[in-house]
């Protein structure tokens, strides 16, 4: 059968008659991402205090913050925002997995935040910049990824609209990032308030134009990850705890949890919170879907702001085909091409340095011209005023002595002329 | 309000006084005046509405995506009549819409402490008029509840520099509303802190250390300055617990009584606002913060008139003075703020 390519009239549907074993194909992709691995880079953004590392800690359930020292009330608050990484390999059943999870201290703290932002969004589009250079090289056999490939950005709950901090952030980043907001300390409010809440926050989300990471569901997928989606969706933008600490129960069970005077909040009770939501999302279903698409969209965008922003055009002529004589072909013509343009140019200057030579020399030649002329009037009207001079002075003196009959055409010394 | 029976003759009976200051109150009423200061949303106007029981205020938190941020702190004043038992009290609750919620908050707290200080101001003023009235309405600000940030590690730059100049004018109270997200530990934790806190940065809160109290006053005073910054939950739902009716917070995994005490410092705030201090509140607004205005504000207008002297003297720039009497009192402190 002759597919070709571009032609989709010619590709046609076959029916194998037994089993050939190309199924096999995304078991052996899935082998070999298991051995090489997998990375990560996750960034938290939030004021101080609002629950990032203990909800870092608690998703991975591993410490990969440290507790917060204690500082003494002398020492100096962080002025702006510090961007600082933290990296950890963990494994489950096999896979390894390069965490890396990027905090933002001091977003927020500050009595004056209208910059938080620009560290921030500096320090992705390093990481992107870094990406882009590495893929400019001429050896790209390792590429360290280590571009962002979520923000969990934390609201505080106060129960009102989103506070000028937020909107500000999220305006900035929502196009370089995938956005994850999420409600910080949840336990603060009622199930009523969170709902009330959490419509507030959509609509001012949605008011603002900013675009948030959403799990959408192709014709792909089965009915089963579709309606998952779509429940994953319907709790957006999720209201989390974070706890590191197992709390009893009254039934004697540990769990993780918060302990209160009025009761346990659990973490992963889901009539508590939404935390398993967000580790569903964020880990077990959309990991690849938010590296596919820091990759393929995000990435992507920006290289092309940037090459174009640095003076690149878009050069079609490099998708033709590639024929060597061809080639040298239009090098030739495309040399000599430039060679009659060059010589073209060398005439045109020539010509006109002659030109302009040539108007040079007639006009000095006139000039001279010109004044041999006047010289020569000039020297006539002498020769007429002699002659005249001559002829009064013969005469005058007719006594005509043998001396004087000598001419004395010129002879200025004759004391009778020049007078 | 009849005087105690007492055969003695020699019983005099200005033992009541107190009646008779009691009986005026009654006919008089007093006022009370209290400033909330927090960022939207930490829950001021919920635990006003809770302190006096009832809805006193509305909240005026951004509701819709198309309401503006507002750009500066804004002063909307509330003032009702309240009764109890024969006592009013004429209320007035200001809150500070705006305050802290900008992105660059650089001076949101000037509005806040003009406010405070043209109360004062126009309270001078009528007290300096040759011809007073019989009772000045008295609307200097006589206590600040003041919002502290549940979770932060301590107080923040800004709560920092907002208290401090706080503190200067009025009897501020710290609290920290929603406390409901911290666990008891970390309550304990946080208010050891802030405590750490108040010291270094020398910011002195109501209540103040006086030697004119007795042990009894002593013992009080401390035992509140240890609950200090009072942490506390509002609520204006009365919600049914086991038959009993409640005002609280219901949540999936337990219910609050914000009167429990083991729940939260409510009981002990309300009382301490209203029970105990109500009128110490009043009076030490008066000789404390007031008095210190009033000085330098009398010093700053004796300084001028000092120099209107001297410039007349040397002659002829009198002019070009502006005229210092005292109904000007608040243009002078216009400078202050």
């Amino acid at each position: 059968m002759k597919a070709n390519a571009g032609n989709a009239a010619g590709i046609q549907k076959k029916k194998m008659q037994g089993y050939v074993g190309f199924s096999n194909y995304p078991n052996q992709v899935h082998r070999r991402s298991v051995k090489r691995g997998f990375n990560f880079t996750l960034m938290v953004v939030g004021e101080s205090g609002i629950g990032k590392s203990t909800l870092i800690n608690t998703l991975f359930d591993t410490k990969i913050f440290p507790d917060r020292e204690e500082m003494p009330p002398s020492a100096e608050p962080i002025k702006g925002v510090d961007v600082t990484s933290m990296s950890a390999d963990i494994q489950e059943n096999g896979v390894k997995l390069r965490l890396t999870v990027v905090d933002t201290p001091g977003f927020g703290d500050s009595i004056n935040n209208e910059d938080a932002w620009q560290p921030i969004l500096e320090n992705i589009e390093s990481r992107f910049d870094a990406y882009l250079a590495q893929e400019n090289r001429v050896n790209r056999s390792k590429i360290s990824d280590n571009r962002i490939d979520a923000v969990i950005y934390f609201i505080k709950p106060t129960g009102h609209c989103l506070r000028a901090i937020d909107i500000e952030f999220m305006k900035r980043l929502h196009t370089k990032v995938n956005l994850i907001p999420i409600v910080a300390k949840a336990d603060t409010l009622t199930a009523r308030e969170l709902e009330l809440f959490k419509a507030k926050i959509m609509a001012d989300i949605n008011y603002h134009g900013i675009q948030i990471f959403k799990p959408v569901s192709d014709e792909f997928d089965d009915p089963e990850t579709v309606s998952d989606n779509r429940e994953i969706l319907s709790k957006i933008p999720f209201a989390v705890i974070g706890s590191e600490k197992l709390v009893e129960r009254p039934d004697g069970t540990m769990v993780r949890g918060r302990r209160y005077p009025w009761g346990i909040i659990e973490v992963e009770n889901e009539e508590h919170n939404d935390f398993i939501k967000l580790r569903q999302m964020l880990l077990r279903s959309h990991m690849e879907e938010l590296k596919d698409s820091t990759d393929m969209v995000l990435y992507e965008n920006y290289r092309t702001q940037k090459l174009l922003s640095m003076g690149h055009v878009q050069d079609n002529n490099v998708f033709r085909e590639f024929n060597p004589l061809v080639q040298l072909e239009e090098e030739r013509r495309a040399h000599e091409a430039k060679m009659q343009k060059m010589e073209a140019e060398m005439t045109a200057v020539f010509q006109q340095k002659v030109q302009e030579k040539e108007s040079k020399l007639k006009l000095s030649e006139e000039e001279l011209y010109a004044r041999h002329k006047e010289m020569k009037t000039v020297l006539e009207k002498q020769r007429a005023e002699l002659d005249d001079k001559k002829k009064r002075a013969e005469a005058s003196v007719r006594p005509i002595t043998p001396m004087e009959q000598h001419p004395t055409k010129g002879k200025k010394k004759n004391i009778f002329s020049g007078f | 309000m009849s005087a105690p029976a007492n055969d003695s003759q020699d019983y005099v009976g200005f033992d009541t006084i107190t009646q008779q200051m009691e009986r005026k109150f009654l006919k008089r009423g007093f006022n009370f005046n209290v400033i909330l200061v927090g960022e939207s949303g930490m829950g001021k106007s919920t635990l006003v509405n809770s302190i006096f029981s009832s809805h006193l205020v509305d909240s005026q938190g951004r509701r819709t995506a198309q309401e503006v941020i507002r750009k500066t702190t804004e002063i909307s004043p509330v003032t009702q009549t309240l009764e109890e038992n024969g006592v009013r009290v004429r209320l007035t609750i200001i809150d500070t819409p705006g305050f802290g919620d900008q992105c660059n908050n650089e001076g949101c707290w000037v509005p806040v402490i003009k406010y405070i200080k043209d109360q004062h101001a126009a309270y001078l003023e009528r007290e300096l008029k040759p011809q007073r009235d019989r009772v000045i309405n008295d609307t200097r600000v006589h206590a600040c509840l003041y919002f502290l940030n549940p979770g932060s590690r301590g107080l923040r730059p800004l709560d920092v520099e907002v208290l401090k100049r706080l503190t200067e004018v009025t009897n501020v109270i710290p609290v920290i509303a929603k406390s409901d997200s911290m666990t008891v530990e970390e309550r304990t934790v946080f208010k050891r802190r802030i405590k750490e806190e108040l010291v270094f940065h020398r910011i002195a809160v109501y209540p103040y250390p006086s030697e004119e109290d007795g042990e009894e006053d002593r013992l009080l005073n401390s035992s509140i300055r240890d609950l200090v910054p009072f942490a506390v939950v509002g609520s204006e739902e009365i919600i049914d617990v086991n038959g009993t009716p409640v005002r609280g917070r219901r949540h999936g995994w337990g219910v609050i009584n914000i009167f429990d005490e083991t729940h939260s410092d409510f009981v002990h705030l309300r009382n301490f606002m209203l029970r105990t201090h109500l009128s110490d509140l009043i009076e030490v607004t008066s000789q404390r913060h007031y008095e210190q205005f009033r000085t330098s504000q009398l010093r700053q207008i004796k300084e001028l008139r000092a120099q209107q002297a001297a410039a007349a003297a040397s002659g002829g720039i009198m002019a070009s003075m502006p005229q210092q009497a005292p109904p000007q009192v608040p243009a002078i402190h216009q400078s202050m703020a």
